[in-house]
């Protein structure tokens, strides 16, 4: 393969949220502005200072066979079943190979998720403790090391060209994407599987992150606890789940006649250099990551209809981004409409790159994008049009949309989509 | 109380159930755990450690690699079992 600036589109969707089972169900919940976020029932929360949380809405172990899910950690179950969604959404049945339409060689497979295994690591721990060395589990290592999701996706669909795990926090799920359009732009791969997840409601996050003074503590009010852009936000609620697409070069999916949901445009990525948790204050290293995009891809502002936005309700970060889009995109920021899906799912971590993507390329899609909950009163610094309390139509012709990510350790990962 | 024959075939049986979801009644003796019956080498450790427990009997690392078979496994269990 020769070619090295292939078109890239969006072929598939699978999701697992705090919403529903399936990308259509999230999608309802999200354009009905629906809350996923409940008071966590299990005794180990009772006496922790967070004791909310987005579960999953369907659990894994109700598709995937007992003997593989015993196998697969949490975070590695979720991808499974999204990225089984979007490999069948996309028309096909079997694996690479057998599916005579895919070449295992030519199918990539990029997951990520922001800490990995995390709650096999520590339940094999108390495992070892409690019942002594021959009980840990012989299939612990495979099950918490962070490529676990990509490995056993690209084993599952036979994916031979690659498989890859970008690990940057909160930016891991669209960093794989962005990472996965470029493998089919440059000629790597023909179609790639790709997106984020994480399972990480478990007492050592959730405590370790409260300490942080990142989360919110508004256990009184679970569904009105996110709040992204609301004057009274207090921080972020941890959700589970996994997003996940199916990205293939133009011209492979027209051979094959594939129905097209988006064109998946580019990435812009940026480095704050600034400090290993807090946002750079004055967006300068997001605007660069924005800037880069427009740079890359030759993605005009004017463009832009609609933006998922990373905004996970904490006070600075949400208003460091929407600094970064006017330091960026100046007036044209006028005629985006931004929402933050955080304020109905909760924060997925690795997983909300993924997750987001597959909201980002529906409302393209449909033409309607969701709202932001739980706005009662919005922040006077956002100086941006925020889409509150109920979904909105965008505009005809050819419009595009950004999925915006940020992590720990100041990654900054934009994502472009763009009607066919 | 050092279990029968086939009461060592029904445990096994119902061990590598749990593990591999393979039905009971597919466990014979002359099934290959690798082989016949979906027990990967990391699950083979899982089925030896349940084993060990159930039949009181230590199985050390090095003696797995014989038991190819359930009626391998079986006959150690019956040698071994305390």
């Amino acid at each position: 393969m020769n070619s090295t600036n292939r078109t890239v589109v969006v072929t598939g969707i699978g999701a697992t949220t705090p919403l529903g089972g399936d990308a259509a169900s999230t999608w309802e919940g999200l354009l009905a502005g629906r809350s996923g976020i409940s008071l966590i029932e299990e005794d180990w929360a009772a006496e922790l200072p967070v004791r909310i949380a987005g579960r999953i809405a369907v659990e894994p172990t109700e598709t995937i066979p007992r003997p593989q899910a015993r196998k697969l950690d949490r975070s590695a179950q979720f991808a499974l079943v999204a990225a089984q969604e979007a490999w069948q959404d996309a028309g096909f049945t079997g694996r690479a190979g057998e599916e005579a339409a895919v070449d295992p060689d030519r199918l990539g497979a990029v997951v990520a998720s922001g800490i990995g295994g995390v709650t096999t690591l520590l339940d094999q721990y108390d495992v070892l403790k409690e019942k002594g060395v021959r009980r840990v589990s012989p299939h612990t290592v495979p099950m918490l090391m962070p490529n676990s999701p990509a490995a056993n996706v690209g084993i599952a669909l036979g994916a031979r060209a690659g498989v890859h795990t970008p690990v940057s926090a909160c930016a891991s799920g669209a960093e794989a994407i962005g990472y996965a359009i470029e493998m089919i732009r440059t000629g790597r791969a023909d179609i790639v599987v790709a997106g984020g997840t994480e399972a990480a409601i478990h007492p050592l996050p959730i405590v370790a992150f409260g300490n942080m003074m990142a989360m919110s503590k508004n256990n009184d009010d679970p569904q009105g606890a996110s709040r992204p852009y609301d004057r009274d936000r207090n921080g972020f609620v941890l959700g589970e789940g996994a997003g996940v697409v199916v990205l293939e070069s133009e011209e492979h999916a027209k051979a094959r006649g594939a129905k097209i949901y988006a064109e998946a445009i580019g990435q812009g990525i940026s480095a704050d250099a600034h400090h290993i948790t807090q946002p750079e204050p004055s967006g300068n290293g997001i605007a660069k990551a924005l800037q880069n995009l427009i740079d890359n891809t030759g993605l005009k502002p004017a463009e832009i209809a609609h933006i998922n936005a990373h905004a996970t309700s904490t006070p600075q970060g949400d208003i460091g981004e929407i600094k970064a889009l006017r330091q960026a995109f100046g007036d044209d920021v006028d005629h985006m409409a931004i929402a933050s899906t955080k304020s109905m799912t909760g924060h997925l971590l690795g997983g909300a790159g993924g997750v987001e993507t597959v909201a980002t390329v529906l409302a393209l899609k449909n033409r309607i994008a969701p709202p932001t909950i739980n706005i009662d009163n919005l922040d006077p610094e956002v100086d941006a049009d925020i889409i509150r309390g109920e979904a909105r139509p965008l505009p005809e012709g050819t419009i595009a949309a950004l999925n915006d990510s940020f992590g720990f350790g100041g990654h900054n990962v934009v994502l472009a989509f763009r009607t066919v | 109380m050092a279990a029968t024959e086939k009461e060592i075939v029904d445990g096994l049986a119902e061990i590598v159930n749990e593990i591999a979801g393979i039905p009971v009644e597919d466990v014979q003796l002359d099934k290959s755990f690798t082989d016949d019956l979906d027990v990967d080498s990391l699950s083979m450790v899982e089925v030896v450690v349940a084993a060990e427990e159930r039949f009181d009997v230590k199985i050390p690392d090095d003696d797995v690699k014989d038991l190819k078979t359930v009626g391998d496994a079986t006959k150690y269990i019956l040698e071994h079992q305390a």
